[in-house]
């Protein structure tokens, strides 16, 4: 007789009980498209370039840390493609095209063959400009992604390992940061910076503090219920040390999570430093998307119907903004487990109906 | 005794649909009567959980229900078929008429929250009606009924031990006084003692509220002397369905009369049990 | 060999109460000894205390007073992270204790490198494979790279068991390892957790509160109520024999296949008038005063 146990089990919670068939059932739909089982993507989500190519002859279990990589579907493709190309023009870009800083007599040209997005009121070549600023972003979007994401591991999941006094003092820190009204800060904080040391670091730093503790809560509340099963008692009383515990027990089932809000800072640095450099309290002497929004503003870019120059740092913004977040989506669903069962359940039906 | 029927559960058939799909649970039918205990017995996998998941309409997928009805009789006399209720008609329906302490349930508390948080939140959510003196009081009195000191609403789940767990899930079940209570394997943390308090508290509930019970556990001998009918499921089918004492003295199936036969008795020979398991020490 | 000696051995828990803390004695003057070769059956209510000596034992709490000592053969006593070696555990719920996220094999294989029982990769992978045939998980080849999910719950408690075992432990607690699984699997699990112990002279502490496993799979018996030990005796007196009226509604409790509709149905002895304060020695054949008194938990 086999006894075979099926995937852990759902157990939902008493509250929540009985919404919890509602929740699967909202997840997005897989358009037709797709048929075969995808393959893994290659690379943990938030680094680009995409590659979804290269897929191995199917495997009958995903393993270990395969098991991590979401399902390839069309949302996360598109998601890949869009974070994929324009970090290749934030890398590559600016190798590529001229000195973004050279004056020329052509100010506010439209689009031509020479310039390709035209040119800014001192006739500085806009798509330079662009490549520059792309980069400039993106750096500040990875400095403040891995800043908060090491911070809020530490305040979240070191402390509610360790529990006790450094739980309570780590979650009153977390949530004072909480409470302190982030935007507003950060405009004090950058105010207050003399613009001649508001470098990009300080930035960025200053990015990373207010927006760490939410997630700090959330991984919180993950460690204390993962630290509770017997296997993190078992391995620490085998004798292992406490960062050990940490790092092979807890640590890769919180991956999903870490990845989640590492992409969810991403967007809100690169979001927050546009709209900082837009009021002019960005980094000095560097340039970002948010710094050409803000000479595109001073330009008086918009009444002169200057299009060339702040839509394409605009797009960029919102397209990888929406790939990033198309990115998150997908790693939900390795969060939460029923929503892909629900995808696949569905194909699986949908190609038996088919046939 | 003709008790009038609350469940109609007609040749339910369950599917997981993995890449070989697997019948785990092949045309049941059951019938559970207005204040009946119905017992569910069977060995782990022979899908006792995937039923009752079914019943509830609580199934994920890759899970799929491929035939059979539903049907829940209200005290009114209308018949409500489960399979067809929309989200918010089986929100409602759920947990209020009828309520699930799920496997392994203990592991299943929020770390963060205490258990008087969690019994107070189920109110809030179901019954808006009531205050929050009225909810704290109604918390304090299942947890009563089980055998938890009320004191503990302010503990967290890690505070008490695993069968005091498995009883704040019991009462959170009994929170609502549903007409229906399905219960998987609830008392496998408990020692025999509280086990029959609590087993003595349902069927008082049982005798004052008239609601009726499936309570699924592979152990017979407990199925044995609290219910009153039982079904015992083998490979996804219900090979037996009788009353306890037709199940114990006159078994049909012969998985039937196996399970009967694997319990030690506590009082008989130690060397047969000891011999008798060793045949088993490979097969587990 | 090693064998444990746990003196007036207390816990006290805060909880709240209102505004206040109170204390509750979670485990009260418990004293036994675990030897090689033998197994001890911890019975008793739930929440009587049993998974708080156990992670006494283990060194995942500390005790609020009393001595838990691990004596090698020539009387010394073992400390620091030789303890860790010696004294292993198994958990209830076999869904929780395996790391959803490791293989088989890691698990085993992390307590053979922190204790250096082997050296290098080869001889860990060929030690692992040794310990799941222990175990009788077999083939093992296949068995090491499953994970968890992958295993059924008598399978589960197997790598339990196994890893439990990996550093050498000379004392194994199980703390409730078949109450979760099939009865038809308990039997299996629990001949195994007997055969290891006979093969390796293993002192260990079973704990349960299944009345019939714990006669036929233990030398001696405590009976726990509300942190007191109120009986305490070979296995076959205490339950044949039960002199304390806790023990005694155990056993009266005990589910019997002969009795149709019985207790459950019948009224309940009183428990109120059970008296903690007293504990019934088979071996000294008197009783004798247990606990603290001026505690009441
Ligand atoms: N999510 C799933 N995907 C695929 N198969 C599943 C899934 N859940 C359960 N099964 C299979 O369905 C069958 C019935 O499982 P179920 O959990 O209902 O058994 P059970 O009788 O409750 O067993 P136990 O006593 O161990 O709880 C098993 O063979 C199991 O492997
Ligand atoms: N961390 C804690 N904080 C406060 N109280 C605790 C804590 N851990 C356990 N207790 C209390 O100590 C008592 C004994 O718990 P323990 O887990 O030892 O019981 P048990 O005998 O194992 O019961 P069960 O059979 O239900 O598992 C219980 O009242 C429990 O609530
Ligand atoms: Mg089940
Ligand atoms: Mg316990």
């Amino acid at each position: 007789m086999t006894t075979s146990t099926p995937t852990d089990p759902p157990r939902p919670t008493g509250a929540s009980v009985a919404d919890s068939t509602l929740i699967a059932q909202e997840s997005p739909a897989a358009p037709t498209a797709i048929t075969g089982p995808g393959g893994p993507i290659a690379g943990p989500p938030p680094t680009p370039p995409p590659t979804p190519a290269a897929v191995p002859p199917a495997q009958p279990r995903r393993r270990g840390w395969r098991s991590l990589l979401p399902t390839m579907t069309p949302w996360l493709a598109l998601g890949l493609t869009l974070v994929g190309l324009i970090t290749l023009f934030g890398l590559i870009g600016p190798f590529l095209v001229g000195d973004p800083d050279t004056i020329r007599d052509i100010g506010l040209a439209g689009p031509t063959g020479e310039n390709i997005l035209g040119t800014t009121q001192t006739g500085q070549d806009v798509f330079s400009q662009l490549a520059f600023a792309t980069r400039g972003s993106l750096q500040i979007g990875l400095i403040v992604g891995v800043l908060a994401t090491v911070l809020s591991a530490f305040f979240g999941i070191y402390g509610a390992y360790l529990g006790g006094f450094a739980d309570e003092a780590f979650s009153l820190l977390s949530n004072v940061f909480l409470v302190i009204p982030g935007l507003p800060l950060v405009i004090v904080i950058s105010g207050f910076v003399p613009p001649e040391s508001r470098g990009l670091w300080t930035i960025a730093l200053v990015l990373a503090l207010t927006s760490w503790a939410a997630s700090a809560r959330v991984l919180r509340a993950q460690t204390l219920s993962v630290r509770q099963r017997d296997y993190v008692s078992a391995s620490q009383l085998s004798g292992e040390r406490p960062w050990r515990v940490i790092v092979v027990e807890i640590l890769p089932n919180l991956l999903p999570v870490l990845a989640s809000q590492f992409v969810y800072a991403v967007i809100a640095a690169i979001l927050g430093e546009a709209g900082l450099s837009f009021l002019g309290l960005g980094a000095s002497n560097s340039s970002t998307l948010g710094t050409m929004l803000f000479y595109a503003q001073n330009g008086f870019a918009l009444p002169l119907g200057a299009w060339w120059w702040f839509v394409p740092p605009g797009l960029i913004i919102a397209l990888f903004g929406m790939g990033l977040s198309l990115i998150n989506f997908s790693i939900d669903e390795i969060i939460d487990p029923r929503l892909k069962n629900a995808r696949n359940a569905r194909r699986l039906a949908r190609t038996r109906k088919e046939s | 005794m003709a008790r009038q029927p609350v469940l109609s559960v007609r040749d339910l058939t369950v599917i997981y649909e993995t890449e070989q799909p697997v019948t785990a649970v092949r045309q049941a039918s059951l019938e559970l009567g207005r204040g009946e205990i119905l017992g569910l017995a069977g060995e782990s996998g022979c899908g006792k959980t995937t039923l009752a998941y079914a019943i509830n309409r609580l199934h994920q997928p890759p899970a799929r229900i491929a035939g059979g009805s539903v049907i829940f009789h209200d005290r009114e006399g209308e018949d409500i078929d489960l399979l067809a209720l929309k989200d918010e008609g089986l929100r409602q329906f759920r947990w209020s008429q009828l309520s699930m302490v799920f496997q392994g349930a203990m592991n299943s508390l929020n770390p963060v929250r205490t258990i008087g948080y969690q019994l107070d939140d189920t109110l809030k959510v179901h019954d808006g009606s009531l205050s929050r003196a009225q909810r704290k009081e109604r918390a304090a009195e299942v947890l009563t009924r089980v055998g938890v000191d009320p004191v503990r609403l302010r503990s967290y789940p890690h505070e008490l031990s695993g069968g005091m767990r498995q009883r704040v899930m019991i009462a959170m079940a009994m929170l609502l006084q549903p007409q229906i209570m399905i219960m998987d394997e609830p008392t496998t943390a408990l020692d025999v003692v509280v086990q029959r308090e609590i087993l003595r508290e349902i069927l008082r509930l049982r005798d004052e509220l008239d609601f009726a019970v499936i309570f699924i556990t592979h152990d017979l001998p407990l199925l044995l002397e609290i219910a009153d009918r039982i079904a015992v499921m083998y490979q996804g089918e219900i090979v037996e369905l009788g009353t306890a004492q037709q199940v114990h003295q006159q078994a049909q199936h012969p998985y039937t009369r196996k399970l009967l036969g694997s319990f030690p008795s506590l009082t008989g020979s130690r060397s047969d049990f000891v011999r008798h398991g060793s045949a088993q020490e490979r097969s587990a | 060999m090693s064998s444990v000696k746990v003196t007036d051995l207390t816990k006290d828990y805060l909880i709240r109460d209102g505004l206040r803390r109170r204390r509750m004695r979670a485990v009260n003057k418990v004293s036994f000894e675990l030897t090689p070769g033998r197994t001890v059956a911890l019975v008793g209510e739930s929440g009587s205390g049993k998974s708080t000596i156990a992670k006494l034992l283990t060194r995942l709490e500390r005790p609020t007073s009393g001595t838990i000592d691990v004596l090698t053969d020539d009387g010394a006593r073992v400390a620091g992270s030789a303890y860790r070696r010696e004294v292993q555990m198994v958990f209830q719920d076999p869904f929780a204790s395996l790391n959803p996220f490791h293989s088989v094999a890691h698990h085993i294989a992390r307590p053979l490198r922190l204790h250096k029982r082997t050296q290098d990769a080869a001889s860990t992978r060929s030690e692992v494979l040794a310990m799941l045939e222990r175990v009788n998980l077999t083939p093992a080849e296949e068995m090491a790279e499953r994970r968890p999910h992958e295993l059924s719950g008598g399978q589960r408690q197997r790598v339990a068991i196994a890893r439990a075992l990996a550093p050498g432990a000379q004392v194994l607690i199980a703390d409730e390892p078949v109450s979760m699984l099939d009865v038809s699997i308990r039997l299996g699990v629990l001949n195994l957790l007997g055969r290891l112990q006979r093969e390796s002279r293993l002192a260990v502490l079973y704990i349960t509160h299944d009345l019939a496993t714990a006669r036929h799979f233990s030398d001696d018996i405590l009976v726990l109520h509300h942190g007191r030990v109120v009986e305490r005796g070979p296995a076959d007196a205490v339950i044949l024999d039960p002199h304390h009226d806790y023990t005694k509604l155990l056993a009266l409790s005990a589910p019997d296949p002969n009795r149709l509709g019985g207790v459950v149905r019948s009224t309940a002895p009183d428990r109120d008038a059970i008296d903690d304060s007293v504990c019934y020695d088979h071996h000294l054949g008197d009783w004798v005063p247990s606990g603290t008194q001026e505690v009441a938990a």
